[in-house]
């Protein structure tokens, strides 16, 4: 199914990316060209399989992955704000919200 | 152990100053680094003269691709929406090399969020290929393969989602190795796509790389995909001979079309090579290798959409200015910061993960995963490694292929699969085109087996030995 200029803009509000015009022109007939390409996937018969548990290896399936729930040092605030572009009262201040 | 990286005859402050040197004139050419750290490394290596200097890996000089943290030098991943960002803590795989007395020299060029296969699409300009100027390195790790080929330093570090370790190895005739994923720390790695990611090591030998594996490799409370696996003497592993009845599957259909004469004249005297050395040579199967292309570009792309969503202004870095709102403020920062590769896996993992596709697409995707994992697992049962060529040409020129992104995509074509299934891979250097170009062949093997991969690749070194040097390199031995 081709990809549309409307499609590409519906996405890119998705993934909240302000694309421009040009943008736009350029990315529909490559996304389009690579969706049909994924595509041939559907020619597959699937319906045994169950879906790979991502990278996963056996032994990392049997590899317990919790820890015991206890407070460890942390980044702490003044760390975290250090690099923040626009840091006020122990917080990272961003434009407003609403409206 | 005395390693064959590590020098006797010289302090490590000398050493670490010879390869800042090195760096510092070679990338006006080059472009591989995007920070050299002369100050820090220097002060490192006098550190480790005074301190340390039986440590396993004193005062070796190594390179670091821009999407691994460092604490205290600046992380881009290639990228301007990160800004000046500057991690406040070190990877593990790069804790565990400092512990081990290696001097970090500097942060490597890479494809934005290693994102591509070129090294085209960083935001800092693309690196060369020292063995041909005009050439890409390949990609994602472009900086710091081009850094081991040229000289500059022994051996890098990279990250490999799809062959962004393996192919730019074969394309500067280094040795690229991708370990079993969850055999080395992903902890301060930054995330592109999170079940295919591992870091990768780039060497100008079997024993070398082993030599970093053994410090990087085990398992990481910081991340929970690393698995409770021992660690083997990598090392030692390189001196065992092959070993008696030794099977190394090749499947024909992988060698046939869409592969370039002069690579699979470089493969075939590998196979070759392999019988001299008393390997059986068994014929294999992947029915479903031809649709691991299609599979990677859903799962991977889906895996970024998430993993890439944290870039937006908050927290850290770039920050698009005189937004009137705050999504305005998320929608301006992520399009003016993320360059067009960035942006359009970005909208195909949002696709493909989107209400009413999510199906058809990622969860197709991951069964056809699954069967791809099934052919793996059938054919080890008939050989103990697999031998691919690791990319269907060798390096090829700038702008070749940024106009057609599914013609980039198909140079991953023998590397996806390894993330894919989760198994281990290395690029070894084996030949050379008729223009002086390298070319790599790629041995796979089953969860695990680095020991049995580096074994291998340091078998065909004592009969095949590359010694072509490129012509962009570093005056004295680098390394």
């Amino acid at each position: 199914m081709p990809i549309t200029e409307a499609d590409i803009e519906k996405i890119a509000q998705l993934a909240h990316l302000e694309i421009t015009d040009d943008e736009r022109r350029m990315f529909a007939p490559q996304i389009s060209e690579i969706v049909t390409y994924i595509e041939q996937l559907s020619a597959i018969d699937t319906s045994d399989i169950e879906p790979a548990l991502g990278g996963l290896t056996p032994e990392g399936e049997r590899t317990p992955a919790d820890r015991v729930d206890e407070v460890q040092p942390s980044l702490g605030q003044r760390v975290a704000l250090d690099q923040a572009p626009d840091p006020a009262a122990g917080h990272f201040r961003v434009p407003k919200v609403l409206g | 152990m005395t390693l064959s990286i590590t020098r006797r005859n010289i302090t490590s402050r000398k050493r670490a100053e010879s390869a800042i040197d090195a760096a510092e004139k070679l990338n006006e050419s080059l472009n591989a680094f995007l920070q050299i750290d002369r100050t820090g490394a220097l002060k490192r290596g006098e550190e480790i003269d005074n301190n340390q200097s039986d440590a396993p890996l004193a005062g070796v000089p190594i390179a670091v691709k821009d999407n691994i943290n460092v604490k205290g030098l600046q992380t881009s991943c290639g990228s301007r929406i990160l800004g000046p960002y500057k991690p406040p803590y070190d990877a593990t795989a790069i804790d565990r090399l400092i512990q081990a007395g290696a001097v970090v020299i500097g942060k490597t060029n890479c494809d934005e969020f290693a994102m591509g296969s070129s090294n085209e699409n960083s935001a800092f300009g693309p690196v060369k290929n020292p063995w041909d100027l005009a050439r890409v390195p390949g990609g994602s790790s472009g900086g710091s393969a081009a850094a081991v080929a040229a000289g500059i330093v022994p051996v890098a570090l990279g990250s490999d989602t799809g062959g962004s370790v393996r192919q730019p190895a074969a394309f500067c005739g280094v040795i690229g190795f991708k370990p079993t994923y969850g055999r080395v720390s992903r902890y301060g790695l930054v995330a592109f796509g999170s079940s295919l990611d591992q870091i990768g090591v780039l060497a100008r030998n079997a024993k070398d790389a082993a030599a970093i594996l053994q410090i990087i490799a085990g398992r990481d409370a910081h991340d929970a995909t690393t698995v409770e696996v021992p660690v083997p003497d990598y090392i030692g592993e390189t001196e065992k001979n092959l070993g008696a009845g030794f099977r190394l599957g090749v499947s024909r259909a992988l060698l046939g079309e869409g592969l370039d004469d002069e690579v699979r004249r470089s493969i075939e005297d590998a196979i070759d090579a392999y019988r001299e050395l008393g390997a059986e040579i068994v014929a294999i199967d992947l029915p479903h290798a031809k649709y691991a292309i299609a599979v990677y570009y859903i799962i991977a792309t889906a895996e970024a959409s998430s993993n890439l969503a944290r870039y937006d202004g908050v927290r850290y870095g770039f920050r698009a200015e005189d937004a009137p709102g705050l999504r305005d403020m998320y929608r301006r920062t992520r399009d003016e910061g993320f360059g067009a590769e960035v942006k359009r896996r970005i909208m195909l993992g949002t696709y493909v993960l989107s209400a009413g596709y999510y199906d058809a697409y990622y969860l197709k995707a991951q069964k056809v995963r699954a069967l791809l994992r099934q052919d793996f697992d059938n054919a080890f049962k008939r050989c103990d490694l697999i031998l691919t060529p690791t990319t269907p040409t060798p390096a090829f020129k700038f702008g070749d292929k940024v106009d057609d992104p599914l013609a980039m995509y198909l140079n991953d074509v023998y590397t996806v699969t390894a993330n894919l299934a989760g198994i281990p891979g290395v690029s070894i250097p084996c030949g050379q085109s008729a223009a002086g170009l390298p070319v790599g062949m790629q041995l796979l093997g089953p969860y695990w087996s680095e020991s049995t991969l580096v074994r291998a690749a340091h078998a065909f070194e004592t009969i095949r030995p590359f010694t072509a040097r490129p012509q962009v390199r570093a005056d004295a031995d680098g390394g």
